[in-house]
């Protein structure tokens, strides 16, 4: 029987928590894990394959077995330790991976099945009949996998991230940690310490000797105002440069968590010097049955009673190889308990009052849901004894985890009888301590493998035997990769701690072959198990982009209308108006009041590039593939931009304010790529070039003025003669408002008729938006929004974004002419590749009565709807108000064959199969005379 | 990663946009008599060594200069970064 | 020895004593007809095909490490035939008929499990996009749906469809798309090819290429020369490193792409979904664990390994897609090395040396392609001309103006 014999070093506080519905009492400072051991709880969970009774076998983080679900609902964690999980009051924790209960698990069906079921089998049957993988076996696999449930509701927590720098970051608060910190402290460096712990001091804890000098290192430090502390921080990852990842609990100990406290942080620490004093954790032998409730590490059995005071059995067995069971013989002895010791090792220094067994070793045990007995193997002998406590002691694994994180594969020490760190160390970084191997040599060497039927669990939570390691020998898998994939041995939640260390002992033993030339495995990040939402920190819901507002957003809000997402903008999509109920309705009257009148359009979220010097123009025309060194100053160009292996990028204009002044835009989509993409030709390919560029997407508000009445509008808020003459159309101007405001106004437009584009700085611009309505009231002034935008210009036949797609070039386009073969611009050598320069895919447009969808396909009549048959697609689409049908544009090849034909617009998707006429994707004014009035 | 910004120190690479083979650098001649074929190997074909590597970073979120870094793809050591307006091209 | 409940029932009963190894590990012969560099996924497959399909039997495969253990051991095991343009789908559409009779083919259970890609959309856009794609796959003679928020809804009800930042508009699903066990895929190939008579010849680094006359002739390894007719070349992120021995450099750059998986839990994800406002993808295995990755690191690399921001950004997107997930742990990272290509599509090609030829570009999809890739590299290798749905992914499509960039992104391979 377990039970509380002390109050150890956490007191004697009394915290009430329950798991799997029962109520216990614990101490404040227990672990979920400890207190359950004090109340005689040693089931805690099921295996993974097998559903075989388990309980904790280790002291912290690597705890393979005791997997519990802590809480309910929307803060419901499954796969806690429980021997990492803090008590508080009220904790409530359930059991994992069994059904109905954990006492009677009808699962544990599969551990009677164990000899079909090993390593591997599933690759080997399954297959017949054949629809019975995806219909049977696999609902019946999946529902059995897994071990604990997530809630289906968003995780209630938040989770914040930091940045830390300093000149040392120690890994690790036991006396290596401590001591390297406070002689970097003393050097005057700002040191780090991290702590997966919720106390400092490491293994001293978990000792029985007294902990003065470990006490007295840590007053020091936090005495010490370069040195910070971080307990319950898991340092998580080793990146490039010092770079280091580290997680911190904040709430998960705490019974009631102030609600805005972040549940954990995230921190990115950069250190140039990194001390990894991470210590080294104990492992198991591989014995038949080596995974009963009640066997655990030695170190875990010595732990739990001088940290937490509980004494795990009445009799309690040691079993190890190396000096370090001592320790817990010594003080489980002096706790009162009848002990048994056995050692492989044909001597060690006895303890009085101590049945002793040397040369001798545990073969197997017994007793389902707790330890019963032990049964020893001496000189050819074997003999069961009764016990319900067994702490194996099988040597030591240094934690050299992080020193892998950049490749550094680690190495076999003899002398250490574990795994160090190899020569290969992120940059930096320099290990101390029992992480080194130090304190962990002496008087003894490794114990793989003593089972005799193979039933010895390596890998306890996944289940993998020593039969499973054989097995797979036999049949080819002899690398330790393939070893792993083929068993999956170190692929549970606790990342290989337990098992790839003496997995490629067993495999050593059996093989023959030196443990030098089994190989390792590489560790990575995370050191353990990290939430997805303490990486995501605070990104989630609205947050996970910035949202942009366009400077009218406030306008466009109080006239109710609704919002589009564009990128990472909030654009107004249509102005609805009393009595419209259909978002239709709104748009084909926006679209008409342009054409008929004037309308009103933000369009700030078009890229804008302010490029100046006295190369501009030169850069311009290198940037461009339309000629710009003979632009007249007070004009604007529209400009077609390549990218340099000939495709279009991005179309937009270029306007000329000034000598060495022009205005760039560009579309809204490649606002960050184009000025990107300007900057590298500037500072890396025409370096010499006297020109500089900024963006100023954001610096101005910018607003279409279209129609007939535009001009009428415009006059009477722009301090400049507007009439044809005096401001023809492609004009610039930087002027001003009447009421003094600094503008620009650009003659450009996007919808086909008489239009203006005018910008303000941003802050003017909404109440700009408003005075332009205001005033043009009269006028029949109308917001219109970017479904309007759109219909228009595909009235126009203006290629948008949906025509750019990166594949198409100015030649489909229809824009071939505008690429100047004369001078030299980005794109224009591979334009002109054979297949590109010769393509008959063209921009055509689309009439139909019946709607016509974007993304359909065009095939001739009477052809069947396969891909060869194709002649092109729709890229956009929309109704016309102004022409009273529905119009589209898209690419056909041999376009000219087909103009004025009848092709059909399939949309296998929808089931659509409409009839087109093909015609000139200039639907309104070809000529172009309403621009020009 | 981190890199020694010439002017501003060291920057986390977060802020930074990566492009490419620095060999960008290198563009060829269109009035060329192989223009086509030596835009095509410009463009198209790249070393992609095994060690150093010279490289295009941009710092978008930053003071927005091109960088020519010389990292180890390997192990991702920089050895060098300069401003690409000053790179001998 | 084949596989089946029967002998694994057979064999539980005699403690297993009767299984062998699943291949050989034969000493390399001196020479043979067609040599495969690459014990990959793809050099695996190449290897079946052209002992099974071409009847070939003199062939050799070089793995300079253990079979499958580069990118057809690390990927996250997402097979689709979701692609447009016409230079790709019906390749990947042979694929995929491919992967749905492999278990048989190769009587090995390759656990391909086809539960559903779905690619969510976010704006009109999006889904014209999606729309276009989607048509182009049921053109292609692929499967293809476009669905509406709420079908959606009704696979996938704990999406983030109220608080999200980029609303779900819908997603294009491919039924037939789904998972595949990667490792089983590797194994499976390697038992089937060494079956046939195939050797695997394994910690045998190609170091250099012999040519003699201007032609191939053999290779130089680690453990000797081994003389060659033919030699194809699959080594994924390995391949500038190798063919610049004999001076061709490559349309490639190699890249990190880190995945991800988290701790075993109970069954909750059945298909694939990919989130349409950032990069990322999820599924869940067999086993639990959650499988999940996004974009690529966006440097060259060949360390098999990534920095913090990716990993942060991919559990954006996570958070993005179902908040539900911010209690599940990242349980195990790892890299690989991508082979990105200049317009995102691959190689299938002979080179400009006769008697070498190449398999490569696969950027961060080979996985789906294994069986395709194979058939048509062997179609390649055996007959000499392209496999008819292979016939544009050649090395000089660039020169030409072919490029077969699905993406619109351009000569840039990080974009892809």
């Amino acid at each position: 029987m377990s039970r509380r014999v002390s109050p150890g070093r956490i007191g004697k506080k009394p915290v009430n928590f329950s798991f799997d519905g029962r109520t216990f009492q614990g101490h404040a400072g227990d672990t979920l894990a400890s207190a359950l051991l004090a109340n005689d709880q040693l089931l805690l969970g099921r295996s993974f394959k097998y559903h075989r009774p388990r309980g904790l076998i280790t002291l912290g983080s690597e705890e393979p077995n005791a997997l519990v679900t802590i809480g309910s609902g929307a803060r419901q964690t499954p796969n806690t330790r429980a021997t990492t999980q803090e008590l508080y009051e009220g904790l409530s924790a359930s059991s994992q991976n069994r059904y109905p209960s954990l006492k009677f698990d009808l699962l544990s069906v599969n551990d009677r099945l164990s000899r079909f079921l090993t390593a591997g089998f599933y690759y080997k049957t399954f297959m017949w009949p054949r629809s019975f993988w995806e219909s049977v076996y696999e609902p019946l696999i999946r529902r059995a996998a897994g071990l604990g449930k997530l809630s289906e509701v968003e995780d209630a927590d938040q989770y914040d991230k930091g940045f830390l720098h300093c000149d040392c970051l120690v890994i690790g608060g036991g006396i290596a940690g401590l001591e390297a910190a406070l002689e970097a402290a003393h050097q005057g460096k700002a040191v780090i310490l991290c702590d997966e712990n919720p106390r400092l001091g490491g293994m001293e804890l978990f000792d029985s000797a007294p902990i003065d000098s470990v006490e007295g290192l840590i007053k020091e430090l936090q005495s010490l105002s370069n040195v910070r502390l971080m307990s319950r921080t898991t340092v998580q990852g080793a990146f490039d440069h010092g770079v280091y990842s580290a997680l911190t609990q904040n709430t998960d100990h705490v019974a009631q968590p102030h609600k805005a406290a972040p549940r954990q942080t995230l921190w990115r620490i950069y250190s140039s010097e990194a001390v990894l004093a991470s210590g080294a954790h104990e492992r198991m032998i591989a014995f038949d049955n080596n995974d009963r409730p009640g066997v655990m590490l030695s170190s875990a059995l010595r732990g739990y009673l001088n940290y937490y005071g509980v004494l795990a059995g009445d009799t309690c067995a040691v079993f190890g190889c190396h000096d370090d069971a001592r320790k817990t013989v010594v003080d489980l002895h002096a706790a009162g308990a009848k002990v048994i010791w056995i050692d492989t090792r044909s001597a060690h220094e006895p303890v009085d009052g101590v049945q002793c067994f040397t040369d001798a070793r545990v073969v197997n045990t017994r007793g389902r849901h707790r330890l019963k007995g032990i049964e020893i193997e001496q000189g050819g002998e074997r003999f069961w004894l009764p016990c319900d406590a067994l702490g194996v002691a099988g040597g030591w694994n240094p934690r050299v985890q992080l020193t892998c994180h950049q490749g550094g594969r680690p190495r076999w020490s003899n002398d250490v009888g574990g795994f160090i760190s190899g020569t290969d160390l992120p940059p930096g970084m320099r290990v101390v301590g029992a992480a080194a191997g130090e304190y962990l040599q002496g008087n003894w060497s490794p114990v793989w493998d003593v089972s005799k039927r193979g039933s010895a669990f390596v890998d306890p939570q996944n289940d993998v035997t020593v039969k499973d390691i054989k097995l797979a020998h036999q049949e080819g898998f002899i690398s330790v990769e393939h070893l792993k994939r083929y068993t999956t041995l170190g692929m549970a939640t606790d990342q290989g701690k337990n098992a790839n260390t003496l997995g490629i002992g067993v495999l050593s033993q059996h093989t023959g072959n030196a443990i030098e030339s089994v190989g390792t495995t590489l560790f990575r990040p995370p050191y353990t198990p990290v939430a997805i939402g303490a990486l995501a920190g605070r990104a989630r819901g609205k947050a996970f982009k910035p949202t942009r507002l366009t400077p009218s957003h406030e306008f466009a809000t109080r006239q109710g209308a609704s919002f589009v997402t564009v990128g990472n903008w909030l654009r107004a999509a249509y102005f609805p108006q009393a009595g419209e109920t259909h978002w239709r309705e709104s748009v084909d009257r926006e679209a008409l009041a342009v054409r008929n009148a004037v309308g009103v359009c933000d369009v700030t979220t078009l890229g804008k590039i302010d490029v100046q010097g006295r190369d501009a123009a030169q850069f311009l025309n290198l940037v461009y593939a339309n000629g710009f060194l003979k632009l007249p100053v007070g004009k604007t160009r529209y400009g077609l931009m390549l990218r340099e292996d000939g495709i279009v990028f991005d179309d937009g204009t270029a306007a000329r304010l000034s000598e060495n002044h022009f205005v760039v835009t560009t579309t809204t989509a490649n606002a960050v790529p184009v000025y990107r993409h300007m900057e590298f030709v500037h500072q890396c390919l025409a370096p010499n070039l006297d020109v500089h560029l900024i963006s100023t997407t954001e610096s101005w508000a910018q607003f279409a003025v279209a129609g007939p009445r535009s001009r009428e509008l415009l006059q009477r808020i722009v301090d400049l003669e507007l009439s044809n003459e005096a401001f023809g159309f492609m004009a610039c101007a930087e002027t001003r408002l009447l009421d003094g405001t600094p503008a620009r106004l650009f003659r450009i437009s996007f919808s086909g008729e008489l239009a203006y584009e005018l910008a303000v700085p941003a802050r003017f611009g909404n109440s700009l938006m408003q005075t332009l309505l205001e005033v043009g009231a009269d006028l029949g002034a109308t917001p219109y929004g970017t479904e309007a935008l759109g219909v228009l210009r595909i009235e126009k036949g203006h290629a948008a974004g949906n025509e750019l797609d990166g594949r198409t070039t100015a030649v489909n386009l229809g824009l071939g002419q505008m690429v100047a073969q004369t001078k030299d611009s980005i794109g224009r050598v591979l334009a002109n590749r054979d297949l590109l320069a010769n393509s008959t895919l063209r921009l055509v447009g689309f009439r139909s009565d019946q709607q016509i969808l974007t993304g359909s396909w065009l095939i001739p009549p009477g052809r069947s709807s396969e891909q060869d048959n194709t002649l092109g697609w729709v890229s956009s689409a929309c109704y016309s108000p102004n022409l009273g049908c529905y119009i589209a544009i898209g690419f056909i090849s041999d376009a000219d064959q087909y103009l004025g034909a009848q092709l059909r617009a399939v949309s296998l998707l929808d089931k659509v199969d409409v009839g087109v006429s093909v015609v000139s994707p200039h639907f309104i004014d070809p000529e172009g005379e309403r621009l020009r009035v | 990663m981190l890199i020694n910004h010439p002017l501003l120190g060291l920057r986390d690479a977060q802020e930074f946009v990566y492009k490419g083979d620095a060999s960008l650098l290198q563009r060829p001649q269109c009035e060329s008599d192989n223009a086509l074929d030596a835009f095509t190997n410009y463009a198209y074909l790249r070393s992609n060594p095994a060690g150093l590597h010279q490289e295009l970073w941009y710092h978008e979120q930053g003071d927005r200069s091109w960088l020519v870094v010389t990292r180890n793809t390997l192990t991702h050591e920089i050895v060098n970064v300069e401003l690409a307006s000053e790179v001998d091209a | 020895m084949d596989y089946s409940i029967f002998r694994v029932v057979k064999e539980a009963l005699r403690n297993h004593k009767g299984w062998g190894p699943a291949w050989r590990n034969p000493q390399p012969k001196p020479s043979y007809d067609i040599l495969i560099v690459g014990g990959g996924g793809h050099g695996l497959a190449t290897a079946f095909y052209l002992a099974s399909r071409y009847g070939l039997r003199n062939i050799g495969v070089l793995e300079k490490g253990w079979l499958g253990g580069g990118n057809v051991g690390r990927n996250t095991t997402i097979v689709r035939s979701n692609y447009m343009l016409p230079g790709n789908e019906p390749f990947y559409e042979l694929s995929m008929k491919l992967w749905e009779g492999l278990e048989q083919e190769l009587n090995y259970n390759a656990m391909v499990s086809q539960r559903g890609v779905l690619n969510l959309c976010h704006s009109d856009a999006q889904r014209d996009a999606f729309r276009r794609r989607g048509n182009a796959m049921l053109l292609q003679g692929a499967d293809a749906e476009l669905l509406n928020t709420d079908g959606v809804r009704e696979l996938y009800p704990y999406l983030n469809f109220d608080d999200a930042r980029f609303p779900i508009l819908g997603g294009l699903l491919q039924r037939r798309g789904g998972t595949v066990r990667h490792d089983a895929v590797a194994w499976g190939y390697a038992r089937a090819a060494d079956r046939l008579g195939v050797d695997l010849i394994q910690n045998c680094e190609v170091l250099d290429f012999r040519i003699e006359n201007g032609v191939v002739s053999g290779v130089e390894t680690s453990r000797g020369f081994i003389g060659a007719t033919k030699v194809g070349v699959a080594v994924a992120g390995s391949s500038s490193r190798l063919m610049s021995k004999v001076g061709i450099d490559l349309p490639i750059e190699s890249h990190v792409l880190q995945a991800f998986v988290s701790e075993g839990l109970k069954p909750l994800i059945p298909g694939v979904i990919t989130f349409g406002a950032g990069h990322f993808y999820i599924s869940q295995s067999d086993k639990g664990g959650l499988v999940f990755g996004g974009d690529i690191d966006g440097y060259n690399s060949y360390a098999s390994r990534g920095n913090l921001p990716v990993v942060e950004d991919v559990c954006e997107g996570a958070m993005g897609l179902m908040p539900m997930l911010g209690r599940a742990r990242l349980l195990r990272s790892w890299g690989g090395i991508m082979d990105m290509s200049m317009d995102g599509s691959p190689f299938i090609d002979r080179t400009a040396i006769p008697g070498l030829f190449f398999n490569g570009g696969w950027c961060y999809g080979g996985f789906k392609a294994t069986p395709a890739s194979g058939l048509c590299f062997a179609h390649l290798l055996a007959t000499g001309s392209s496999h008819e749905v292979a016939a544009q992914m050649r090395l000089d499509r660039f020169v030409r103006g072919a490029m077969i960039d699905e993406k619109g992104q351009g000569a840039q391979p990080n974009l892809h």
